[in-house]
């Protein structure tokens, strides 16, 4: 029976107590519930939560698993990462539309499947890997693939495309995963035994001011990549007014090549929440948000049950971890957005909206989450929190260097026989870890992410540390039979689709670099363009917004710096002044053909 | 001391151009007395009889036979001028950029409400340049040395610009002879 | 006691608090160059085209608060650049064919291309395929020529009261919508709307009203954008 557009739309909006700020759960009930949320529903919404329907409609267009037009019964998410690219993603793609006979983007006649590409799902070490529903599948082949629709058409449940569990908590009851944790080198910080409470009873013995001067002393610096000291962004948490603050944790893990936040949130769930436990005693907040990509849904349960037994052993809810002190974590799920990892972008859509990010002043610390102080921190910074106050500051920071105290969690993936997630002390030389991982033909590595830089062997002595090769933890490795320019031009196209469009230089220059780049690797560059990418990736650093457009057209200008003459190779000036962009040929090729049909006609 | 040789043409562009340089009135005198035009169809020459000092380029590459054109200018002329928004940006026949190239011509030859065409075929005469996939300013196809924008570019526009090409002088419009339209 | 003051290209000049770089500068005498910014709307900084360096960091001057003795560079060689190749992205992005565009002389997108100097954009042009809606009887969109700044959304919403607009999509695809989801002419939009005038270029336009002062009188025919605002 279909259910009622209405009674959907009822439903969804009691759930979250008629609260319009609570739109991204409500759009994310109804197309769970209907594969869509129609313009019937945008106005019940409108009517319900007395939202506009603009900001309704905006949302929905804005979120990649949200979609005004129904979908199908079962949504197959291809990730087309790069990384996945390298481990035949093309063949697996190939092999889901051959078998649907149905494009990628495409709805078969009967709805029952439509097929898509998606960015980085947070599986680079199990690649080639999608998604079906919630229910994440790994380490596909074409044959493979051949098989979920055939096993999807005989059975009809995701869940049961899962034969063999993964290890640890991934066989947890309720998560049921065949992920696995590719664990390959825990350390002494974030990877190490916990003792569940403890840190939160430790940092309850303490005044506020004192665990913040604890992370200070123990010089923990943000582990999303930025590296902003996470004890004065709580100072400023804490001195700004207001009576309501929030703890938002940044579990939006979208960097393409990064995994270990999914790793900690399976396997060390309770250090998170400590921290998050924590850094709310800390600012004076009562009340934290866990933001949870939308690709890690299948964690939601579990997170669930592991917050409720937090509560039920007094480490949540009232008069924890001491008289007065209250703090509660609620789970916001995202929509499938990678801009939603920039803070502001983040709040915004916790509030309800698309993900464009804010102006910047007011910061989140002064004017976040619904207009109060807010500080939002990584999954592993929260974890490094934990760490700090169970252990002491100075166990923490004697490991790494004198900028980077402590250790960092690298994902790696890609051209490595050993693929998954290494905590390694800070100042770790590049070498040493593609040594660990087993990355030996490594000609070029993608250090934190798309985002962060490409480097050649000529880098590889530098360290990973913020005063060096700074990086949010992704790591990947490519060998020497892979061409820069294509990784690169592979990491445009995600930028393109990512860019949330609010500013001019980010929502055209990566376009603008993603064609550029096509040209010049079809053997239609000019020296001049590379003065342009310089000149284009220059605007876009100073002038964007946020984060993202700050930094998005590394894969260009970093491959440029440590490929350059793989560049120079390519791009000549055209003789006679012509412009090398432009081919005759090419340019008359479809009138050649309308030309010769026409001919055929007559 | 010969005169400074000047060739123009139009590409795909509609001559408003060419008839903005005839409007510089009794100027044209004083030009003729300080350039020499070499193929223009101001004077009606076909071809280049030698090299020329500036090329001005009205219109955008539409076809091959535009790019040829094109092609054939940069390589006889010391400075080429893209001259008004077809050259500079494609223009108004960039229009049908928007549009597919076989949709384009179905609706010029075939299904457009005023088409009169008996044989019910798109003209394919080998002798008809092909057309090219959209329309390109001229600076996609070949490097521009200066771009005088306008629809047409004002006759006073195309006058300050010859006067500083052929002085040597940089090439810097006043405000008001500087617009697009 | 003297007022706060910041110091704008080597010039001290006063603000009041509160207010923004942009707005400080402007009551100077100093008009910084922007197309989604207009008085009366709250700050967006989606063009990015006001960006300044305030004490070493590339901001959009119409959402950053001046502060005081902060130093703020506007006119300098690379800032120009940067504004330059950003209105030029704007060009290239969409289909503004100025030559035919009733708003020519009014646009201030335009208006930016002369002041900035601009003779034709050198980067690629995109000759994107959008969608015009004319099915209002008294207004039109025209999509090609949208820079998406909002100007309209914002109107709507914060000075008409209306929910007509909404900014839909994301990246390249990101456009304006109507709310409803409907067509212009089943979105409530009325041609008294405040908001049918917000548009700097030609993307929202009233029906019959084009062209009708004559070429020579335009606003930007004879003098820059900026001109007015700071003679004032």
């Amino acid at each position: 029976m279909t259910p009622s557009v209405d009674g959907v739309v009822r439903e969804a909006c009691h759930s979250v107590g008629h609260d319009p700020t609570r739109l991204m759960d409500v759009a994310r009930a109804v197309q769970a519930r209907l594969g869509g949320v129609p313009a019937t529903a945008i106005d019940a919404i409108h009517d319900q939560l007395h939202v506009s329907r603009g900001q309704v409609r905006s949302l929905v267009s804005f979120y990649a698993f949200l979609d005004e037009q129904p979908g199908a019964r079962h949504v197959i998410r291809v990730c087309d990462d790069v990384v996945d690219r390298l481990a035949g993603y093309d063949r697996v793609a190939r092999a889901f539309s051959d078998e649907l006979g149905i494009p990628l983007g495409g709805t078969t006649a009967d709805g029952t499947f439509s097929l898509q590409r998606t960015a980085c799902i947070g599986m680079s070490d199990q690649a080639p890997a999608a998604l079906v529903g919630d229910v994440v599948v790994t380490d596909l082949s074409a044959e493979r693939a051949r098989q979920v629709v055939a096993e999807l058409r005989a059975h009809g449940d995701p869940q049961r495309l899962v034969k063999r569990l993964g290890d640890g908590n991934n066989a947890h009851p309720l998560v049921r995963a065949m992920v696995r944790n590719n664990i390959r080198q825990a350390g002494p910080i974030v990877m190490s035994e916990q003792k569940r409470g403890e840190a939160v009873r430790k940092a309850a013995a303490l005044s506020p001011v004192e665990v913040i001067r604890a992370v200070k002393t123990a010089r923990l610096r943000g582990r999303g990549g930025a590296g902003f000291p996470t004890g004065i962004k709580w100072e400023m948490a804490r001195a700004a007014p207001g009576a309501r603050k929030f703890v938002l944790c940044n579990a939006d893990e979208g960097e393409p090549g990064t995994f270990k936040d999914r790793v900690l949130l399976t396997e060390w769930p309770d250090r998170v929440f400590a921290g998050m436990t924590i850094a709310g005693y800390a600012i004076g907040a009562r009340e934290g948000v866990l933001y949870l990509r939308a690709e890690y849904a299948y964690l939601r349960a579990f997170l669930e049950d592991v917050l409720a037994r937090r509560r039920s052993d007094g480490l949540l809810g009232r008069d924890v971890p001491r008289r007065g002190f209250e703090f509660d974590i609620r789970i916001q799920m995202g929509a499938g957005a990678y801009v939603c990892g920039e803070e502001s972008a983040l709040i915004e859509s916790c509030e309800g909206r698309r993900g464009d990010p804010r102006n910047r002043p007011p910061f989140p610390a002064q004017r976040g989450y619904l207009g109060c102080p807010t500080v939002v921190n990584n999954v592993e910074t929260l974890c490094c929190v934990t760490r700090i106050l169970e252990s002491g500051s100075a166990a923490f920071s004697e490991l790494g260097s004198r900028q980077s105290a402590g250790t960092k969690l690298l994902s790696i993936s890609g051209d490595v026989s050993r693929p998954g997630v290494y905590e390694v002390p800070f100042g770790t030389p590049i070498q040493d870890v593609l040594a660990l991982c087993g990355g030996r033909d490594a000609t070029a590595l993608q250090v934190g992410g798309p985002s962060g830089r490409m480097v050649g062997p000529a880098d590889f002595e530098r360290t990973i540390c913020y005063d060096d090769v700074a990086t949010g933890g992704a790591l990947v490795v490519f060998d020497s039979s892979r061409n820069p320019l294509q990784i690169a031009h592979a990491y445009m196209e995600f930028f393109e689709d990512e860019s949330c469009g609010y500013c001019t230089p980010c929502r055209v220059g990566n376009v603008l670099l993603r064609r550029g780049l096509e040209k010049v690797l079809a053997g239609r560059g000019e020296p001049a363009d590379l003065e342009q990418f310089e000149q284009i990736a220059k605007t876009m650093k100073a002038s964007s917004r946020c984060g993202l457009g700050q930094t998005s057209f590394n894969p260009v200008l970093t491959s440029l710096q440590s490929f350059r003459y793989q560049y120079e190779t390519l791009v000549k000036e055209a003789p006679g002044g012509r412009r090398r962009g432009f081919d005759l040929d090419d340019a008359t090729a479809e009138a050649t053909r309308l030309r010769a049909a026409e001919g055929v006609r007559s | 001391m010969s005169k400074p040789r000047v060739a123009t043409t139009s590409l795909c562009g509609c001559f408003g151009c060419h008839m903005s340089l005839l409007d510089i009135d009794e100027r044209i005198l004083q030009l003729a007395e300080i350039v020499e035009f070499d193929k223009s169809p101001i004077n009606d020459h076909k071809d280049f009889t030698q090299r020329c000092t500036v090329g001005l380029i009205e219109g955008g590459c539409a076809n091959a036979e535009n790019v040829h054109v094109l092609r054939r200018f940069r390589e006889m002329c010391d400075v080429l001028v893209s001259v008004g928004d077809c050259a500079t940006t494609g223009g108004i026949p960039a229009l049908r950029n928007l549009v597919p190239l076989e949709e384009c011509l179905q609706e010029a030859y075939l299904k457009g409400p005023s088409v009169h065409n008996p044989s019910a075929r798109i003209p394919d005469d080998p002798e008809i340049p092909l057309l090219l996939d959209k329309v390109y300013p001229a600076h996609e196809v070949v490097k521009i040395d200066y771009h005088l924008p306008g629809c047409p570019p004002s006759a006073d526009t195309l006058w300050e610009a010859l006067n500083a090409l052929l002085s040597g002088k940089p090439l810097a419009l006043p405000y008001a002879l500087l617009k697009y339209d | 006691m003297s007022e706060p003051c910041i110091i704008f290209d080597g010039r001290e000049i006063p603000f009041v608090p509160g207010q923004t770089i942009l707005q400080a500068a402007e009551d100077a005498g100093a008009w910084i160059p922007r197309l989604c910014h207009k008085p009366g709307l709250e700050p967006y900084g989606s063009c990015r085209v006001c960006v300044v360096r305030a004490n070493g960091r590339t901001v959009s001057s119409c959402t950053f608060p001046a502060s005081l003795g902060m130093v703020v560079e506007c006119d300098t060689p690379d800032l120009l650049a940067m504004r330059k190749l950003i209105v030029e992205m704007l060009f290239v992005e969409g289909n503004h064919f100025c030559m035919s565009c009733e708003k020519s002389g009014h646009c201030e997108l335009q208006a930016l291309g002369y002041r900035l100097g601009i003779t034709a954009p050198q980067l690629e042009y995109q000759f994107p395929r959008r969608q015009v809606d004319a099915s209002h009887p008294d207004v039109l969109i025209d999509h090609n020529r949208c820079i998406l700044c909002t100007r309209c959304v914002r109107t709507s919403r914060d000075l008409d009261g209306k929910d007509v607009f909404a900014v839909v999509g994301r990246g390249p695809h990101r456009r304006i919508a109507a709310s409803a989801g409907t067509r212009l002419r089943d979105s409530g939009a009325d041609v008294s709307d405040r908001a049918v005038d917000a548009c700097p270029v030609g993307a929202l336009l009233r029906k019959r009203v084009g062209f009708s002062v004559p070429v020579g009188l335009r606003p930007y025919d004879a003098v820059p954008i900026g001109s007015q605002e700071v003679a004032r």
